[in-house]
């Protein structure tokens, strides 16, 4: 029997430790005398644990994970490609990963220039104008863009009657979350049979108190929308702005710009098109790329050049203020521009293209076996929906769970929300035709499986580190830290972590 | 450079299985009208040797790689145990996403649980989250937080925040923000009195504040929860190491949210990003916080696991009516924040934060002595203190570079009238030889010998 998994405060005791820190080299005096008044606290439980016991113990946690280092993460909108290890390594450079941001622009020259190559880089490729660095991530960038958004329409007096946001009824949660959270009203906008943009409906919905719309290109479906142009057009001729979610600019690197498309405004995910590793949950970066119209609306401070030197600019009395405490998530710019250029043009080009290529060559595999609800070309993700299984008892999330017993990530699964029993799948450039196909047979053996033998779909997956777990008792319980799990029950016996 | 995995022929059999004679024939949807049709100027393509030289010069001309740091502000030059950096690189780790398969992602889930765990036992709070984007960020949730629980609009801060996150709430909240002046360097409890009414959903302070001092908690929690305010710390969470945890107490004496930059748990400064915000709160708001959650449960065979819960909060379920827009946290963060704080342990962490009082303190006494130097406050203060300099901060600021030496951050940056304000932070790193390298830059920049 394998040993017990614990926990660190599990482990180890009072007379463990872990790295020793240098004797004090100053004279050391009370902290009662050093701290007048203070209210210090009486005792600290955290662990007391060796470092060699630490280290196996995140080590073996490691084990129990999945990664794309590993194997395939088809997690459609979440572009999970290769990150190649030469960014870390560039970010982790000590000039890069030690610089320090209030040490004033004149002690990190290379930093500043970084921010402004990445910039002038993103511009290039979205087709914008200008770009801040500033938003940690999608959702931060799509709530900077409104908020610039807002302010263009307030230095044209029109800031207290447009108030509404037109998003389509595919978005991706964050969109209208973001809207909500710039003080505006969610206007949802219901998508044609075909799934794309219903152009007349979204026309009918724009009047004189639309502050803008908010798209998502290629859609949640993969889908590139043929009438974009129309709808960005009519959207302006009504005095509203684009905002361009970009989650899927993955699809379209190279081939065509946003800012050719009529959007005046765009969040980029570097850690999704620009490969910066995902981190289990994040770092992400969400710089955002904007129109000449709203430069002026730019958060502060500005990076630029000013006579061949990168500094940090100030003065910039429309814009919307701060929205991070420096200058964003530099050790991801570092990463993401280190990507572009090891691409150059050709290699970005070729990203796109070959993300398309395998996104389809799946699609069509797989709609032999499975519902493929909008039967097109697709972009570089596409929709399956499950809902053919039902009559076996089985669902998507049965179909994702048994996945895992092939050695390979589920797709994003329920998502987007008008397709039932979805499965969105995006298998990014860098897998090879190998990978595709192990993916498609386990896919097709699922849906026979499905027929066959549906009870052992609802017992997947069988052979990861543990089996399916009971979320209804995680929020029924609430244990959240180990000390509420200390109150309610013993460390359990006997418990394994599989063979 | 390409990291595809296609080759020329692989794309003809593919292309013949989707039934298409080019590869064209996927983009009828694209307008042609406007399609790129000149290749993108970006610099590049480059061999990894080609990346190592150029972005090798950048990284060299930052100054701050091989110099003693006195910077502090909210980012400090603390130390990263080798076996953080060992753990953090791993790329079953880095490589992965936010946990939406359980049980192929209880690495990930587990070293969350852990995270919010140890934040819960730092801050004294009865929850806490995965982690936020950054300390900054995680103060506006908190605000945003207050105003939805309360249903008031107005958010009272504390003179002594760090003025970044004032400025980026006030991009959040705009004149719904309200700021009570500091008095000698803390929070006056009598103006905050003054400043809250029955429109004030929260007070913000920070502990210790921007000025490195120490505020009186107790008195800021009675104050903000008398005008039936939400009570909002940000706290240093090496600082929270020694003092008494603001959120733990009976009703009204606690702080009902603690927040906070732990990048000081085992990150990287990295000119200030990636950040890791932490984010705890009492048991009542819990419905409200943002953010991912991870709580423990059991499989199919009783064996202990974790999942995300609470996930109904979420943007992608409520989306408009979600507690947050918020979708990813800092997860490699906090994972190298948690492996710091299971390798540092109890005595270590309370040693960092000894050591850092100590050193601050013995090189603020060395500082007084010298002619033209004063310490600006009088009060308690951790691991930072604000000098007047005899001459310009920028002065000091410049005279440090040449001796390899960073002395401090330069007050005037943030207002006019602290144009001779050094803010000063001295950790564990900096050895005694370096506070005396530090003290003679103060003395040869303040034109004494």
């Amino acid at each position: 029997m394998t040993r017990e998994r614990r926990l660190l405060i599990e482990q180890g005791g009072p007379g463990h430790r872990g790295p020793a820190l240098p004797a004090p080299d100053v004279p050391v005096r009370p902290l009662a005398e050093l701290l007048p008044g203070a209210r210090l606290r009486a005792s600290l439980d955290l662990p007391q644990v060796s470092e060699p016991e630490v280290v196996r113990h995140f080590v073996e946690l490691s084990t129990l994970n999945h990664h794309v280092d590993k194997g395939f993460y088809p997690l459609g909108s979440c572009t999970m490609k290769h990150n190649p290890k030469i960014n870390d390594e560039i970010a982790a450079l000590p000039g890069f990963a030690l610089a320090h941001p209030l040490a004033g622009d004149a002690a990190h020259p290379g930093a500043l220039q970084v921010i402004v190559e990445l910039q002038k880089a993103l511009a290039e490729i979205t087709g914008f104008a200008a770009v801040t660095t500033q938003p940690a991530a999608g959702a931060h960038g799509e709530m900077t863009g409104l908020l610039m958004i807002r302010a263009y329409h307030r230095a044209r007096g029109e800031g207290d009657r447009r108030r509404k946001v037109l998003v389509p009824d595919s978005a991706h949660g964050t969109n209208p979350a973001s809207v909500h959270l710039a003080g505006w009203e969610v206007v949802t906008v219901k998508s044609a049979s075909d799934a794309r943009v219903d152009v007349a409906a979204f026309k009918a919905a724009l009047d004189d108190q639309t502050a803008a719309i908010m798209f998502t290109l290629p859609n949640t479906l993969g889908l590139f929308e043929p009438q974009i142009v129309e709808v960005t057009r009519a959207a302006r001729e009504a005095g509203a702005l684009c905002y361009m979610d970009g989650a899927n600019l993955n699809a379209l690197v190279g081939l065509v710009r946003p800012g050719d498309l009529g959007f005046d405004c765009m969040h980029i995910n570097l850690h999704k098109t620009f490969s910066t590793p995902h981190g289990g949950g994040g770092p992400g970066a969400g710089p955002v790329a904007v129109s000449a119209a709203l430069e002026p609306f730019l958060p502060v401070p500005v990076v630029r050049e000013v006579g061949g030197r990168p500094v940090s600019d100030f003065d910039r009395p429309q814009s919307i203020g701060r929205v991070h405490t420096h200058y964003g998530n530099f050790g991801i710019l570092v990463r993401a521009l280190v990507y572009i250029s090891s691409l150059g043009a050709s290699g970005l080009t070729q990203v796109s293209r070959q993300a398309i290529l395998n996104a389809n060559y799946l699609m069509r595999r797989l709609a032999n076996s499975y519902e493929l609800p909008f039967p097109r070309a697709c972009m570089h993700e596409f929709v399956l929906s499950g809902r053919g299984l039902r009559r076996h008892g089985v669902k998507t999330l049965d179909v994702a769970k048994r996945l895992l017993d092939f050695g390979v990530h589920a797709p994003t699964v329920y998502f987007p929300l008008i397709v039932e029993e979805a499965l969105m799948i995006e298998p990014t450039e860098t897998e090879t035709l190998d990978r595709l196909d192990h993916f498609a047979g386990a896919m097709e053996r699922i849906a026979r499986e499905a027929v066959e033998q549906p009870d052992l779909l609802k017992e997947a997956p069988l052979t990861t580190p543990v089996s399916r777990l009971d979320e209804g008792r995680a929020a029924r319980e609430l244990v959240l830290h180990w000390r509420a799990r200390a109150r309610t029950r013993p460390v359990p016996q006997g418990t394994t972590t599989g063979a | 450079m390409s990291y595809v995995g296609i080759s020329p022929d692989e794309e003809r059999r593919m292309l013949e299985a989707i039934g298409v004679s080019s590869f064209e024939d996927l983009l009828r949807d694209l307008p042609a009208d406007e399609r790129i049709t000149h290749p993108l100027a970006v610099t590049g393509p480059l061999s990894e040797i080609e990346v190592r030289r150029r972005f090798g010069a950048w990284a060299d001309s930052n100054d701050v790689a091989h110099a003693a740091s006195f910077l502090g502000g909210g980012v400090y030059d603390h130390y990263i145990p080798a076996a953080v950096n060992a753990i953090g690189m791993r790329p079953e780790f880095a490589t992965a996403y936010t946990p939406y398969q359980p049980e192929v992602a209880q690495g990930t889930l587990t070293a969350i649980f852990e995270f919010q765990s140890m934040i819960v036992e730092l801050t004294g709070c009865a929850v806490a989250n995965a982690s936020l984007y950054d300390g900054c960020t995680a103060v506006c949730e908190a605000a945003l937080l207050a105003r939805t629980h309360t249903g008031r609009r107005a958010i009272v801060v504390a003179g002594a925040v760090h003025p970044h996150i004032v400025e980026v709430l006030r991009t959040y909240l705009e004149a719904d923000v309200r700021v009570v002046e500091e008095r000698n360097g803390t929070c006056p409890p009598d103006a905050l009195a003054a400043a809250l009414g029955p429109d004030v959903a929260g007070v913000v302070y920070q502990h210790p504040n921007f000025f490195g001092l120490l505020e009186n908690p107790q008195a800021i929690h009675e104050r903000a929860h008398q005008a039936g305010a939400l009570a909002i710390a940000s706290c240093d969470p090496i600082a929270l190491a020694l003092l008494e945890p603001p959120g733990r107490g009976s009703d009204g004496t606690a702080a009902d949210i603690v927040v906070g930059e732990a990048l000081c748990f085992g990150n990287t400064p990295s000119l200030g990003g990636p950040a890791l915000g932490y984010f705890a709160c009492s048991d009542a708001l819990l419905r409200r916080m943002p953010g991912r959650i991870a709580a423990e449960t059991v499989d199919k065979q009783g064996r202990r696991g974790y999942v995300l819960t609470l996930q109904t909060r979420e943007q992608h379920i409520r989306r408009e009516k979600a507690t947050s827009n918020i979708c990813t946290n800092q997860g490699l963060l906090a994972l190298r924040a948690t492996v710091y704080l299971g390798l540092m342990g109890r005595e270590g962490l309370i040693e960092v934060a000894n050591l850092c009082v100590q050193k601050t303190h013995h090189a603020a006494r060395l500082a007084s002595a010298v002619p033209g130097y004063r310490l600006v406050h009088g009060g308690a203060f951790f691991r930072e203190f604000v000098l007047e300099c005899p001459v310009d901060a920028a002065a000091v600021v410049t005279a440090g570079r040449a001796d390899g030496i960073l002395p401090g951050v330069d007050l005037g940056r943030f207002r006019p009238e602290w144009k001779r304000h050094l803010l000063v932070a001295v950790t564990e790193q900096r050895s005694a030889e370096e506070i005396e390298r530090w003290v003679s830059v103060l003395r040869r920049a303040g034109g004494g010998k």
